[in-house]
C-alpha cells in the first residue's frame, strides 16, 4: 500500500525531477560510473602518452563499433561475450566464481561440432541435437569443479581454471589428430552441413545470426527467474549471506552442483552457437584467442552479475573490443588497449565498491541511520 | 637403467617460477590476503625483465626492473584490499587480465612485435656450475648448471621457513593473518604488514618472471606463463602456506612438466604433454583435499567417542581460512 502511494506523493509534491532525481544521483555517484570515468581518464592519458590523439583514438573507437560496417561485427561478438556473461553471472550470483569457462566454451563447441558431422537425422534435428550436446558437454564438465568443492572442499575458483586447461588440449589433439579435415594443412574440422546451420537475418545495417535469438531467450530466462522464483531468490540469498541461507534451509552442496551445470551448459551452448554459426568448423584456438571468457567475465564483474546490468556490460564490452579495431585501423594504437580500459575499470570498481563500504561501516559506526 | 638426470634438472628449472610466485602467495596467505595474483605478476615480471635486460644490455638489470614492476604492480592489490577493503578475488582477477592486456599492449608498442619478441643480441641469464658440486655423480648433473635464480628461489625457501618460525617479523606476520584483531590491539600495524606481504610477493613474482624470460628461455610471448600463477595458487593451498611445503608441492608440476616433454619425445602427442602438468596438479589437490577431509572426519569421530576435541587445524578445509 505505502509502495504503491508513495511515488504518486512524489508526483503529486515536485513532479517528474522528484522522481527522477535520486534514481540520478544514483547514477552518477554509483561505483559503476566511477570505474568507466576512471578507465576513460586513464585511457586518455596512455594516449598521450604514446603519442596518440585521445579525440581521434576514441572517435575511430566509436566509430568502428557502431558505424556502418562495425555494427554487424559488434553484434556478432556480443553473441559470445554476452552470452558467456550470463553464463558466469548466474553463479556468481551465490558468490561462487566460475573460471573455467574456456575449457567449457571448448568442449561444447566440440561436442557440438562431432554431432553436426556424424549425426544420421536430418538437418534440423541434428541442429538442436547439437546445441544440446554442447550444453551437456559444458555442464558435465564444470560439475566436476562443483564436485570437487563439495566432496573434497578444493576452491571452485582454482579447480575451476585448472581444468580449462586439459580440456583445451584435448580439443585442440582432436582437431589436429583425428578430426582434421582431410587435404587441408590448417588445425580444423569439415564444415558441419548446411542443413545444420544456424539461420541468420538481417534488420537495417546489421547482420544477425538465430544465435542472438538463443542468448536473448537466455537473458530473459536469467532475469525472470532470478527475480520472480524460489530457486533465483535462493541464489541470491546465497550470495548475500551464505550462512544466513544455510540456516534458513538452502543447501549450498546441491544449490553449487545446479548452478555450475547451468553454467557450464550455457558456456557450452555458445561454444555451439560459434560452431554452428560462421565458420561453421572448430578451428584450434579461434575460441581462444579472442578471450570471450574473460571479457564475459569482466562485463559480470562490472553488472555485480545482476541479469540486465551483465548483459548490458557485456554488449559494452563487445562493442569496445570491435571498436578497438576500428581505432586501430584509423590511428594505429594497437587494439589491446580495450582489453587494458575493460581492466582497469574492474580494478576501479572493485576498489571503489569497497571503499563505499568502509564509509557506510563508519557512518554506522557513529550512530548514523543508512 | 641409469638414473635420467636430465629429467630432474629440467623439473628443477620449470619449478623455479612456480617457486617464486608460490613462495609469494604463502606470505600473503599467512598475512591474511588471498592473493591469486600471481598468474598476472609473473606475467609483468616477464616482460618488463626482457624489456629491462634489452634496452640496458644487462639481463641482470632486466631481473632488478622485473621485481621493482611486481612491486609496483602488487600495489593494486595493496591498495584495493588493505586500505580501501575492496574484494580481492575482484581485483586479482581484473589484475590478472590488467597484465595480459598490458603486455600485449606493450609489447605492440614498445618492441612493434605480435606474439612474441626475441632478437639474438637479447641477453639471458647466463648458467653457472658449481665447482666440486658439479663432478658428484647423479647430484651434480641435476644440481648444477643452473642460472642463478634457480639456487636464490632455493635460498629464499629457506630463508623464508626459518623468518616465519624463527623471526619476530615472521611471527608478527603470521599473527596479523591468523587473528588481526589481537595483532591490533598488541600495537602491530596489520596494514603494514600486509602491504610488505604483498609488495614481497610482487618482488618474488618478477624474480620468477625474470626466470621464466631470461632463464628458461630468452624471449617474451603473450600469455607467456599458461597458468604457472594458478598452478603457484594451488602450491601454495598444497603446502600449507609453508615454505617447504610449496617447494614440494611446485616440485610435482615441475616433474610433471619435464615427464611431459620426455613422453612429447617417446611420440606422446604435443596436447597431452601440454595437459600433463595441469592434470597432475589437479590429482594433487583433489588428493590432498581427501587427506585432510579424513582427518577431519577422524577427529570428529575421536569426539564422539568422548575424546578430546578436535583442533582447528585438523578441522580446516583446504584453501584460505576466511570466517
Amino acid at each position: 500500500m505505502s509502495r504503491t502511494t508513495s511515488p504518486v506523493v512524489k508526483g503529486e509534491r515536485g513532479g517528474l525531477w522528484t522522481a527522477i532525481a535520486p534514481r540520478l544521483r544514483g547514477l552518477v555517484f554509483s561505483p559503476v560510473t566511477f570505474a568507466l570515468a576512471a578507465g576513460l581518464a586513464l585511457a586518455v592519458v596512455i594516449l598521450l602518452a604514446t603519442g596518440a590523439n585521445p579525440l581521434t583514438a576514441i572517435g575511430a573507437l566509436f566509430v568502428g563499433a557502431f558505424g556502418e560496417d562495425g555494427i554487424s561485427d559488434t553484434i556478432s561478438q556480443a553473441i559470445p561475450i554476452v552470452g558467456l556473461a550470463i553464463a558466469l553471472a548466474i553463479p556468481l550470483r551465490a558468490g561462487l566464481v566460475n573460471l573455467g569457462g574456456e575449457g567449457q566454451l571448448v568442449l561444447g563447441a566440440m561436442a557440438a561440432v562431432v554431432t553436426g558431422l556424424y549425426s544420421p537425422f536430418p538437418g534440423f534435428v541434428t541442429l538442436v541435437l547439437a546445441l544440446v550436446a554442447g550444453m551437456v558437454a559444458g555442464g558435465l564438465y564444470a560439475c566436476i569443479a562443483a564436485l570437487g568443492e563439495i566432496k573434497f572442499g578444493v576452491p571452485l575458483l582454482v579447480t575451476s581454471l585448472l581444468l580449462s586447461y586439459p580440456a583445451m588440449s584435448f580439443a585442440s589433439y582432436l582437431v589436429r589428430h583425428p578430426l582434421r579435415e582431410e587435404g587441408s594443412a590448417l588445425p580444423q574440422t569439415q564444415r558441419v552441413p548446411a542443413e545444420a546451420h544456424l539461420a541468420s537475418f538481417d534488420i537495417g545495417p546489421a547482420h544477425i545470426s538465430v544465435g542472438a535469438v538463443l542468448v536473448l531467450v537466455v537473458i530473459v530466462l536469467f532475469t525472470v527467474s532470478d527475480a520472480r522464483t524460489p530457486g533465483g531468490y535462493e541464489v541470491r540469498m546465497t550470495g548475500l549471506g551464505p550462512r544466513f541461507a544455510a540456516y534458513a534451509g538452502v543447501n549450498r552442496n546441491r544449490l553449487t552442483l545446479r548452478l555450475l551445470f547451468i553454467s557450464g551448459s550455457l558456456a557450452g551452448m555458445v561454444g555451439a552457437i560459434l560452431m554452428l554459426g560462421f565458420p561453421y568448423r572448430f578451428i584450434d584456438g579461434a575460441l581462444i584467442t579472442p578471450a570471450y571468457v574473460w571479457t564475459g567475465l569482466m562485463a559480470a564483474l562490472l553488472a555485480a552479475a545482476a541479469p540486465v546490468g551483465t548483459a548490458i556490460a557485456a554488449a559494452f564490452f563487445a562493442a569496445l573490443s570491435v571498436g578497438g579495431f576500428g581505432m586501430e585501423r584509423a590511428t594505429e594504437v594497437p587494439r589491446e588497449l580495450s582489453a587494458v580500459l575493460q581492466a582497469v575499470i574492474i580494478v576501479f570498481l572493485a576498489a571503489r565498491t569497497g571503499m563505499f563500504r568502509r564509509k557506510r561501516q563508519r557512518d554506522t559506526a557513529n550512530g548514523d541511520e543508512d | 637403467m641409469p638414473i635420467d638426470t636430465e629429467l630432474f634438472f629440467s623439473a628443477l628449472r620449470a619449478l623455479t617460477p612456480i617457486l617464486f610466485a608460490a613462495l609469494g602467495g604463502a606470505l600473503c596467505e599467512r598475512a591474511g590476503v588471498f592473493n591469486i595474483s600471481l598468474e598476472g605478476t609473473l606475467l609483468i615480471g616477464c616482460f618488463t625483465a626482457v624489456a629491462g635486460s634489452w634496452f640496458t644490455g644487462s639481463p641482470w638489470l632486466g631481473v632488478l626492473f622485473a621485481m621493482v614492476a611486481g612491486i609496483l604492480f602488487s600495489l593494486i592489490l595493496a591498495v584495493g584490499t588493505v586500505t580501501l577493503k575492496g574484494n580481492s578475488i575482484v581485483l586479482c582477477v581484473a589484475m590478472n587480465l590488467l597484465a595480459l592486456g598490458l603486455t600485449t599492449y606493450l609489447l605492440r608498442t614498445v618492441f612493434g612485435a605480435q606474439g612474441s619478441f626475441t632478437d639474438p643480441n637479447l641477453q639471458g641469464l647466463s648458467r653457472i656450475d658449481i665447482p666440486l658440486v658439479a663432478d658428484i655423480p647423479l647430484v651434480g648433473p641435476v644440481v648444477s648448471g643452473h642460472s642463478p635464480l634457480v639456487y636464490l628461489s632455493w635460498v629464499a625457501v629457506v630463508v623464508l621457513a626459518v623468518m616465519l618460525r624463527r623471526h619476530v617479523w615472521g611471527l608478527r606476520l603470521r599473527g596479523v593473518g591468523e587473528t588481526p584483531d589481537a595483532a591490533e590491539s598488541l600495537g602491530v600495524s596489520v596494514s603494514r604488514y600486509r602491504y610488505a606481504a604483498i609488495m614481497t610477493s610482487g618482488a618474488l613474482c618478477g624474480l620468477g618472471g625474470a626466470q621464466l624470460a631470461l632463464g628458461n628461455v630468452t624471449l617474451f610471448a603473450e600469455n607467456m606463463t599458461a597458468g604457472r600463477g594458478w598452478i603457484a595458487v594451488v602450491a601454495v593451498m598444497l603446502g600449507a602456506a609453508a615454505p617447504v611445503g610449496v617447494f614440494l608441492a611446485g616440485g610435482l608440476f615441475g616433474v610433471a612438466e619435464a615427464l611431459g616433454y620426455r613422453l612429447q619425445g617417446l611420440g606422446m602427442p604435443q596436447q597431452a604433454a601440454d595437459a600433463a602438468p595441469y592434470l597432475v596438479t589437479l590429482v594433487a589437490l583433489f588428493l590432498a583435499a581427501r587427506r585432510v577431509r579424513r582427518q577431519a572426519q577422524a577427529a570428529t569421530t575421536s569426539t564422539a567417542d568422548g575424546g578430546s576435541d578436535p583442533t582447528p587445524e585438523a578441522a580446516a578445509p583446504v584453501g584460505p581460512q576466511r570466517e
